[in-house]
């Protein structure tokens, strides 16, 4: 029990359930299905993302590419789709998708797990070979016509109902993030590999020592997190209608927040996708209901600035204050 | 009886340098066996060969008669050698469980984590060393010795028939040293050999049944323990005798204080701390770790300073809150950890030395004159005997006593009046260790006041004036070194 009062996890999901019932007492909008469905389907890509950042701060990198590796597949696999004279099936769309972000991933693994560059340089580097080779082959950088297969799973919904606006669901590709949540958890708490990915953030060279080829998880790591990526775009695409190559470029920050608030260490070694989850629920509601409050929506930025620091700075005092209650010599 | 495993005429070359040349080595089972010599001697290379790391250019290992040119690391593992790290190798942002028991399953060809055999084998692992450990707490909160435990309990999960030690006692407290040799004795009850490898001769004494002792990468001797005393230990590590001193100031006691703390206390840390250093005084302070030297220490120099009692510096009261202002009034700190305090390690050496004094060094515009840096540098190289060909290159490639002495030359370029020193020769060879006392007792004779901290009670013995003992955060005793040889 003392543990967990001690984790970002529990401050953060007490801070969530605070703002939720503030923001629902304020406004009761809040608790509308309507709303629900919104902030559900407004997460549908970033979790996918979160996901993959934090494998990537475990292992003690960054990745600050993923969003050039999702609008780069998500436009390639359009474009691959649209020019084919015959139907797919929209599978197709995903496992093309899922290849291109893996290839561009392992790309990114060449310079970290090989040459051993470091992370923020490489990603930096290779997200913006990513997204200028993409807009400089590209003509007018939309494709606003999907071919039928994906438009047909854009309007596929897993739970619908009708209100006076209309009728509302849960688009199905929900079902994607649940289940990459549900297999990045298993991952990282279940099988040797995530562990070592833990042990890898924790200390490099103890975990080589230990036996576990520090280039062998690099490469999965970043390749995972490409194929992740990869699958994100063309969901984006899907949800959107439309393949816009200047797409999601610019979102990484915002993942990075919320993976670090949820309890990641910048440093390596550190948390949970529960975490992760939690945290990017917390600044999605911040992004989508402040405006119910009637805060204007610019003081959005700031607001997740300021938790960013907060729930960063509330662990570090924490560590520090427990620090300093074991070194006392004398107790009076 | 048989021998566990023989080394025999190993030859080692790194790019010209031979690293070891012809060692032997034989350990029997059941043995604590000390692999004694100073920084530099090849012990650590001859580890690497065990373990697997280091292929031999020359020579032949057996293992229970089993004969290898070389070893690889999975084979010395399965021959059951498992080296300590001096680090450890333990991963803080992990639980103890799965520290203990993920190498293991690792090494098992597990894909996948089974949480509850790895409760098992952690307190398996546990049990074995007959240790109580909570299995989930996270390394990173646990103590130096405990995690030391857990590497060695670790170790035995891969049926250990030889654990290699690498100096496992640097960070450890008198109590915790104990408390390791109990172990040891342990294993030893187990038929599990111990290569235990060390340059502190106590422990050497106290822990080790024979020694194979290296000098330059060659064999010096093998002998059991028992037939070898200190002085003959010493020349056969150093090749040279050191003679056994002591320190008497030749200053009268006339003079003024350098230095007067009165009830100085920090809140928590220490308290009520009344100290006089005089010219020409070597001050040791010595108590377990916690007992609040360091922090004594740290609140003098202004790291974190202290809330109550007074400071007089050459008889006028002062108040230091920053080692900004310690430097200015001419008090300077060397502190424990070298490496991550008192070194800039990707720095050069010359840069290093020259950090406390580059205002000394300038010419016109302010700008840094290469001329005088390097008649400094030259000057300090020379006069604390810093083996350093090249003074350009890192700092980080010189040996312990080397970089002791670098961070030493540092803060005498400033010429203080105050040395504090915390614990100056840990991990450094004997040899450099009395070259480092020289240049200590040197500064004193011409004036300076110098602080010795140290748990190396011979160490205090031949190189201070007085002596002051303290124990959970206050001054039990102050003696002068005629009385404390008595009261001991």
């Amino acid at each position: 029990m003392k543990r967990i009062l001690k984790t970002n996890e529990f401050y953060i999901t007490i801070v969530l359930v605070l703002l939720i019932f503030y923001i629902g007492s304020q406004n009761s909008t809040f608790f509308s299905i309507n709303n629900w469905f919104d902030l559900i389907r407004s997460g549908i890509v970033p979790g996918i993302f979160v996901i993959g950042t934090l494998l990537v701060l475990i292992s003690g990198g960054i990745d600050v590419s993923f969003p050039a590796i999702a609008a780069f597949s998500m436009y390639t696999t359009t474009s691959i789709i649209t020019s084919l004279d015959f139907d797919v099936p929209v599978i197709f769309a995903f496992v093309i998708g899922a290849l291109i972000g893996l290839f561009l991933g392992f790309i990114n693994s060449i310079f970290i797990a090989f040459l051993k560059l470091p992370t923020l340089i490489v990603t930096l580097g290779t997200a913006s070979i990513y997204s200028g080779f993409l807009l400089t082959f590209i003509d007018d950088g939309q494709i606003t016509r999907l071919p039928e297969a994906m438009t047909n799973l854009s309007k596929t919904r897993i739970f619908e109902i009708t209100t006076d606006y209309g009728t509302i669901g849960i688009p199905v590709v929900f079902l994607i993030t649940v289940a990459i949540a549900v297999l990045g958890w298993f991952l990282l708490k279940y099988t040797m590999i995530g562990r070592s990915i833990y042990a890898l953030g924790g200390d490099e060279v103890s975990a080589e020592r230990m036996g576990i080829s520090s280039v062998k998880i690099k490469v999965f790591v970043y390749c995972f997190v490409g194929t992740l990526a990869g699958i994100a775009g063309v969901i984006h695409t899907i949800m959107t209608r439309n393949s816009n190559a200047s797409d999601l470029l610019g979102g990484e920050l915002l993942i990075i927040a919320a993976v670090v608030l949820g309890g990641a260490r910048i440093t390596g070694g550190h948390g949970t996708i529960y975490g992760s989850l939690i945290a990017l629920l917390l600044i999605l509601i911040i992004q989508n209901s402040l405006i119910l409050l009637g805060i204007p929506s610019y003081w959005q930025r700031f607001v997740i600035g300021a938790l960013i620091l907060i729930g960063t700075g509330l662990s570090a005092i924490q560590v520090k204050r427990s620090l300093e209650k074991r070194n006392p010599i004398m107790t009076e | 009886m048989e021998p566990l495993i023989e080394m025999k005429e190993i030859s080692k070359n790194f790019g010209g340098v031979k690293a070891l040349e012809n060692v032997n080595l034989t350990i029997y089972p059941g043995e604590v066996h000390c692999l004694a010599g100073e920084n530099g001697c090849g012990k650590s290379t001859l580890i690497k060969v065990l373990s697997g790391v280091h292929t031999p250019d020359h020579g032949e290992i057996f293992i229970n008669k089993k004969r290898y040119k070389r070893l690889h690391t999975q084979e010395s593992i399965q021959e059951g050698i498992q080296v300590i790290y001096q680090d450890f190798s333990v991963f803080p942002n992990l639980t103890v469980k799965e520290n203990l028991a993920m190498g293991y399953e690792m090494s098992n060809n597990k894909k996948l984590v089974n949480w509850k055999l790895f409760e098992k084998i952690a307190k398996q692992a546990l049990e074995t060393i007959d240790v109580d450990i909570d299995i989930n707490e996270k390394v990173e909160n646990l103590s130096v010795a405990d995690k030391q435990l857990i590497a060695i309990a670790r170790s035995l999960l891969f049926n250990a028939r030889l654990i290699v030690m690498d100096e496992p006692t640097t960070a450890l407290t008198d109590k915790e040293v104990q408390s390791l040799f109990n172990v040891i004795s342990n294993l030893k009850r187990k038929g599990i050999s111990i290569l235990f490898v060390s340059h502190k001769l106590e422990e050497i004494f106290t822990i080790a049944e024979r020694a194979t002792i290296l000098r330059n990468g060659k064999n010096v001797t093998e002998q059991l323990i028992s037939e070898l005393d200190t002085n003959q230990l010493i020349y056969h590590m150093t090749g040279r005798e050191i003679k056994e001193t002591t320190y008497e100031s030749e200053f009268n006691e006339n003079q003024k204080p350098l230095l007067k703390l009165k009830n100085f206390g920090l809140k928590y840390m220490f308290a009520d701390v009344n100290l006089e250093i005089y010219p020409g005084d070597i001050v040791g302070v010595t108590g377990t770790l916690g007992s609040g030297r360091t922090e004594l220490a740290e609140a003098i120099f202004g790291i974190a300073a202290s809330d109550s009692g007074t400071m007089e510096i050459n008889g006028e009261e002062a108040k230091i809150k920053n080692p900004r202002q310690a430097v200015k009034r001419k008090i300077v700190y060397v502190p424990e950890d070298r490496l991550t305090k008192g070194l800039i390690l990707e720095q050069s050496i010359e840069r290093n030395i020259i950090i406390s004094t580059v205002e000394n060094l300038l010419k016109k515009f302010r700008l840094i004159s290469d001329n005088k840096v390097k008649n400094s540098v030259d000057y300090w190289i020379k006069n604390l005997g810093i083996v350093a060909k090249f003074p350009k290159r890192n700092v980080s490639v010189l040996s312990g006593g080397n970089q002791q002495k670098v961070v030493l030359s540092k803060w005498l370029a400033s010429e203080p009046d105050i040395l504090i020193l915390n614990s100056p020769t840990v991990g450094v060879d004997i040899g450099s260790k009395e070259e480092i006392h020289e240049v200590i007792k040197e500064q004193a004779r011409k004036g300076m006041g110098v602080i010795l901290i140290s748990d190396d009670i011979p160490e205090l013995k031949q190189n201070c004036n007085k002596i002051v003992t303290m124990d959970k955060g206050k001054v039990i005793s102050i003696d002068h070194i005629s009385e404390y040889a008595m009261s001991r």
